[in-house]
């Protein structure tokens, strides 16, 4: 079987790639798969960088052609810090430093939310001695789901224990929106 | 203890415990992504930033013990060999993007090899944390803790909305790829992996081989992990891929016990072949010698082969792969030295001959 790439050599790698839900099978040689980013990170299975670029609608051709031209006319976010350009990032699909996302904020939603089955916002861990006030904050945040929750299922006494727990909370932060008429 | 345990020795320390579910689970694994909200990311390539990086976890942590992973060694991966990078990427110790980083990457390994830190891979920390057998949740709070001591030192580039910002947009929010490494010979042979896979993708996780390229899984083993790494907690991803790990030991063991009422002679006879074959042969190509072995191993945990240890599978996986071989032998083999190598290392492991 030749490359599906360079339909020279013969293809040596073989998988199946899936891109939102749609399976295709790739067969290439090791040089194209080095270069066309297959290979990017044999650890993650699946190339990484061709489903950015799909995500991306990134297309090599195009944006040759735009470099210079009409990518100019749109006003081009720099990241401060890192020197990343909006447009460097679409194309390789990865940030430069962590002010990238900063810089990039406006426009990342739309991205995450492809990669993260609509996601936009971290739910998980808070590292321990930087979180600082985000402990608590997320404490809360997770006390009120879950007395949401107790309400709608009409677990009342539950709910009231939750509640005193979100009181204690406040107190104990000098909260001043303490929760005796809530 | 220093590299040359990591190098001679196919089996790590800490797979020589039986876990849970060890008739399918081989293992599970923890990877948390983190970097320095100080530093420009790997990805630019600005090696002043990169070498303090290497430098200061050599300072800070070379030879530290964190509770039960004692003593780590730092080591700088332009220090070491191409066969000898290659061992560590077989036995999972480091990635294989990290074996061709450049100057400033590094491998922080502790004594047991159940944790190993990439320094300078994608991001600045990749952190990897192995349990024997079905062990998920264990190695996520193990993960925590570990994260939590390495953090008392250093600024993780973290946003309260966005979680750990890392080098790759795919990987944010918690940083984490949970995974088990499954062997599924009897879902495989009967051709029910291959129907199962679009599922178990659109639920979100990801299968692939370790061995072997593509969608071949070499050795019928099998790595599931998350896909989608913002918008849910550690713990929330931990227990969706455990739901469907659950059904998929279920049916896998399902089909075996089947195996064992309808066609226990064929079995059998598979077995004790691929048992023949590892036993005796004098020349085996890496393809055959892993069917061989995960035949072997299913013959172990249905009770057929006795006297032979389970976690056979996973020595003799890595003990066959090229690295490994090269790295025994102290030199480069062609593929026809490799395969000769190959047999007799199996041979003298098995001890079949008297
Ligand atoms: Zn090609
Ligand atoms: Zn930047």
């Amino acid at each position: 079987m030749e490359c599906q790439e360079c339909h020279q050599r013969p293809a040596t790698l073989h998988f199946t790639q899936v891109i939102n839900g749609n399976k295709t099978e790739v067969h290439v040689c090791e040089v194209c798969a080095k270069e066309k980013g297959y290979m990017t990170y044999p650890e993650e299975g699946y190339s990484l960088h061709n489903l950015l670029s799909g995500l991306f609608n990134f297309d090599t051709t195009q944006l040759k052609n735009h470099q210079g031209q009409a990518f100019k006319q749109e006003e081009e976010l720099t990241c401060p810090k890192c020197k990343m350009t909006f447009t460097e990032f679409k194309s390789v699909g990865k940030f430069g430093c962590a002010t990238c996302y900063e810089t990039f904020s406006s426009r990342l939603d739309p991205i995450l939310r492809r990669v993260h089955a609509g996601n936009t916002k971290h739910a998980g861990k808070i590292p321990k001695r930087q979180g600082g006030d985000l402990h608590t904050k997320k404490q809360l945040e997770d006390y009120k789901a879950e007395l949401q929750h107790l309400i709608e299922t009409e677990a009342f006494e539950e709910a009231a224990k939750v509640r005193d727990s979100i009181n204690a909370l406040k107190k104990q932060t000098g909260d001043p929106e303490t929760g005796e008429n809530s | 203890m220093t590299l040359q345990q990591f190098m001679n020795e196919a089996i790590s320390p800490w797979m020589r415990e039986e876990g849970p579910d060890s008739d399918i689970i081989l293992s599970s694994r923890i990877r948390l992504a983190r970097n320095l909200s100080d530093f420009t990311y790997p990805i630019l390539e600005d090696q002043e930033s990169l070498e303090e990086i290497r430098d200061f976890f050599e300072k800070e942590y070379e030879h530290q013990t964190f509770q039960d992973y004692e003593d780590f060694s730092f080591i700088p991966i332009h220090n070491l060999t191409g066969i000898e990078r290659r061992v560590l990427v077989e036995k999972h110790l480091i990635s294989p993007h990290l074996a061709k980083r450049g100057n400033a990457a590094a491998a922080m390994i502790s004594k047991n090899e159940q944790v190993s830190v990439m320094i300078n891979e994608e991001d600045h920390l990749r952190i990897q944390l192995y349990f024997p057998g079905y062990q998920l949740r264990s190695a996520l709070d193990k993960a925590f803790e570990f994260d939590d001591w390495l953090e008392e030192k250093v600024n993780y580039a973290f946003d309260e909305t966005k979680g750990y910002l890392t080098t790759c947009p795919t990987n944010v929010g918690t940083g984490m790829r949970a995974s088990v490494m499954m062997h599924l010979p009897a879902l495989t042979m009967t051709k029910q992996m291959n129907q199962l896979l679009p599922a178990i993708n659109q639920l979100g996780l990801v299968v692939r081989g370790i061995y072997g390229e593509g969608s071949e899984a070499l050795g019928n083993i099998f790595q599931i992990s998350n896909q989608i790494t913002l918008g849910k907690s550690e713990e929330d991803i931990v227990e969706d891929l455990k739901s469907v790990v659950d059904q998929l030991i279920q049916h896998e063991r399902k089909i075996r016990s089947r195996m064992m009422e309808h066609s226990s002679l064929h079995l059998e006879d598979r077995i004790y072949r691929s048992y023949g074959v590892l036993g005796y042969s004098r020349v085996i190509e890496s393809k055959e010698a892993a069917k061989c072995i995960s035949n072997v191993r299913l013959g172990i945990d249905l009770g057929i082969i006795k006297d032979t240890p389970q976690n056979i599978l996973s020595e003799l996986m890595t003990l066959i792969q090229p690295g490994f071989l090269q790295q025994y032998a102290k030199r480069e083999l062609t593929t026809k030295e490799r395969d000769i190598l190959r047999a007799s290392l199996i041979r003298e492991r098995l001890q079949l001959e008297k």
